[in-house]
């Protein structure tokens, strides 16, 4: 009870330093997941067109999510570091879209894939260009599938950005790197929670969006 | 209209040789008919299909359309000139029906009023309520529904040939006649040139001005769906039309036509015994059925009651127990006569009145005349 008090009152007292950091923290996560839809998206297509680079890409991609965090970010210093960005956001950033890309362009790839023979067959048949299947019939039956993709990409990050703080990127991670270095439970827990709150926030908001861009014929 | 000239196709196999799915495939399809491509699976009737349209290019030979060589045009040009139609229907889940049917018309440019106006003229073609629904999504339709927007979503931009691979096959029994009938009417007014791909040789009886046999890549005969009953080119197409190929050639023939190849007699309940009499002697007739003013059948008489008979009709007036219509083909009017124990029925128009009668005299002699011709 004593604990959960002085929480209250850390947060309370600090409000507009966590919610700093909490945007901050969005917006790594945000950009990384951004540019990992921006090319993971295209590359989940591509691989359609031209199976025999799936093997490939995809197990690429799974070796990368395999890297643990704090390793990647260590990575990441010395090849920064020849542009003068070893730490920082450049090098955060740079590690979370890595993360996002296996989830994003296996949803792409398994969307396109799981599209019904007879769907496939029907929009050669009568004549559509493979650019006009993609846009008009196959790319808005992907949405939901692809959705769920960015949506565990989110997730993922959210927690992985915050051990991002060590190579001084900012975020909530900021909060409990600091709360165990000071033993300070207060900031430690708030730490804790906020990414959790923000993790299952997000995903809330992106299933929303999700609802929204999901054709109304093939809603549940 | 399409002419196939040594089509083939070949397809490697696991173990390395050439597999000759489609094996100098020759055949020309009339504008305006409809040819059934029928055979078993694996016969090569749908690669071939897919050859026309090159959702599979061919190994070796020639499509022409109208003359023009297919091979020289761009394959989604190709593709538009041609209404596709397939079992699974393939309708686009993330669309409205309306967007469905008018899928290729926007492709094409029309403008949204004249893609509006055909898509509820083809609903109509197809029995179905624009209103209710042209903004549904095809997950809120039924599958014979689903089928018949499929349909005439190939009709849509009003291409000149039909491709339709197993149109009706994965649709229940009742359904598919129901939309078979569709269909034919639809042809009636419409005159399009169809290919259909088909194992069922009942559907191709019923659809096919003519019918292409396949079997083991190669067309063994092609000929009408008469013809192919009548005298089957081999073995092979014999046992696949079914060893019931004599009856089912009665489904060809409706009993209309065979009244409209008789002088229609009656006799009214106000004719005298002997008129009717003299009338039955001079065509060596064993009844004559009696009409009303209206040309309604009120029943007939015998030629034996009548032989010896003094008065009217009236008195010696017989029972008809069943009457077919004009519509009926032979197959179903043998069947009630059967079911009737009966040599014979009236047949009757779409008012109720008599306009011949069908026999199991002629129903046989039909089947036998052609026989003999062969």
């Amino acid at each position: 009870m004593e604990t959960l008090k002085q929480v209250l009152g850390y947060i309370g007292h600090n409000m507009p330093y966590i919610l700093g950091l909490a945007r901050q923290h969005l917006m790594l996560v945000g950009i990384a997941v951004g540019l990992a839809v921006l090319i993971g998206v295209p590359l989940g297509m591509m691989i359609i067109r031209f199976r025999t680079l799936a093997t490939g890409v995809l197990g690429f991609a799974t070796v990368l999510l395999t890297i643990p965090a704090i390793a990647l970010f260590g990575l990441m210093i010395p090849v920064f570091s020849m542009i003068g960005q070893g730490i920082g956001a450049v090098p955060a950033i740079s590690a979370a879209f890595l993360y996002s890309l296996l989830p994003i362009v296996r949803s792409t790839y398994t969307a396109l894939t799981d599209i019904s023979p007879g769907v496939r067959e029907a929009g050669l048949g009568i004549g559509l260009s493979s650019w006009q299947r993609l846009r008009w019939v196959e790319l808005p039956l992907a949405v939901p599938v692809i959705f769920s993709g960015i949506r565990t990409a989110v997730i993922l990050n959210i927690s992985v950005m915050a051990i991002a703080s060590i190579i001084g990127a900012g975020g909530l991670g900021t909060l409990i790197l600091h709360g165990i270095s000071q033993s300070d439970i207060r900031m430690l827990l708030t730490g804790a929670v906020m990414v959790s709150l923000l993790a299952i926030g997000m995903d809330w908001v992106l299933l929303q969006l999700q609802g929204v861009l999901t054709p109304k014929g093939i809603r549940k | 209209m399409i002419e196939l000239q040594n089509l083939c196709k070949q397809f490697p196999q696991k173990d390395g040789k050439m597999f000759n799915a489609v094996d100098q495939v020759n055949l020309h399809v009339p504008k305006g008919k409809t040819c059934v491509l029928l055979g078993p699976s694996g016969c090569g009737k749908t690669t071939t299909l897919k050859m026309i349209n090159r959702l599979i290019e061919p190994s070796s030979g020639k499509v022409f359309i109208n003359g023009m060589d297919s091979s020289g045009v761009d394959r989604v040009t190709l593709r538009r000139q041609f209404g596709y139609v397939i079992q699974q229907v393939g309708l686009f889940p993330n669309m409205t029906i309306e967007e469905n049917i008018t899928i290729v018309p926007r492709m094409l440019g029309w403008d949204k009023k004249k893609c509006r106006e055909r898509a509820r003229s083809l609903m109509a073609m197809v029995a179905l309520d624009a209103d209710r629904f042209l903004k549904r999504y095809p997950h809120e339709m039924s599958g014979g529904q689903q089928q018949r927007i499929g349909v005439i979503r190939a009709l849509a931009a009003d291409a000149p040939v039909l491709l339709m691979d197993e149109p009706f096959g994965a649709v229940d029994p009742i359904n598919r006649e129901q939309i078979q009938d569709e269909f034919l009417l639809m042809q009636q007014q419409l005159g399009k040139t169809v290919l259909l791909v088909s194992h069922d040789i009942d559907e191709a009886i019923k659809l096919g001005d003519m019918v292409a046999v396949f079997r083991q890549g190669r067309i063994v005969q092609c000929a009408s769906a008469d013809e192919i009953l009548a005298r089957p080119a081999d073995e092979f197409v014999a046992s696949f039309v079914g060893q019931d190929r004599s009856l089912k050639r009665l489904l060809l023939v409706q009993a209309g036509q065979v009244a409209a190849m008789q002088k229609t007699q009656t006799a009214t309940l106000s004719s005298t015994v002997a008129v009717a009499f003299a009338e039955m002697d001079d065509s060596e007739l064993l009844h004559l059925t009696v009409v009303d003013a209206n040309g309604l059948p009120l029943g007939f008489i015998k030629r034996r009651d009548a032989k010896s008979g003094k008065g009217t009709c009236k008195d010696y007036l017989q029972a008809i127990a069943v009457t077919s219509l004009e519509g009926d083909n032979l197959r179903v009017v043998l069947s009630r006569l059967y079911e009737h124990n009966l040599t014979w029925m009236p047949v009757v128009d779409g008012d109720g009145r008599y306009c011949g009668e069908v026999s199991q005299e002629y129903i046989t002699g039909y089947l036998n005349a052609d026989h003999s011709a062969s």
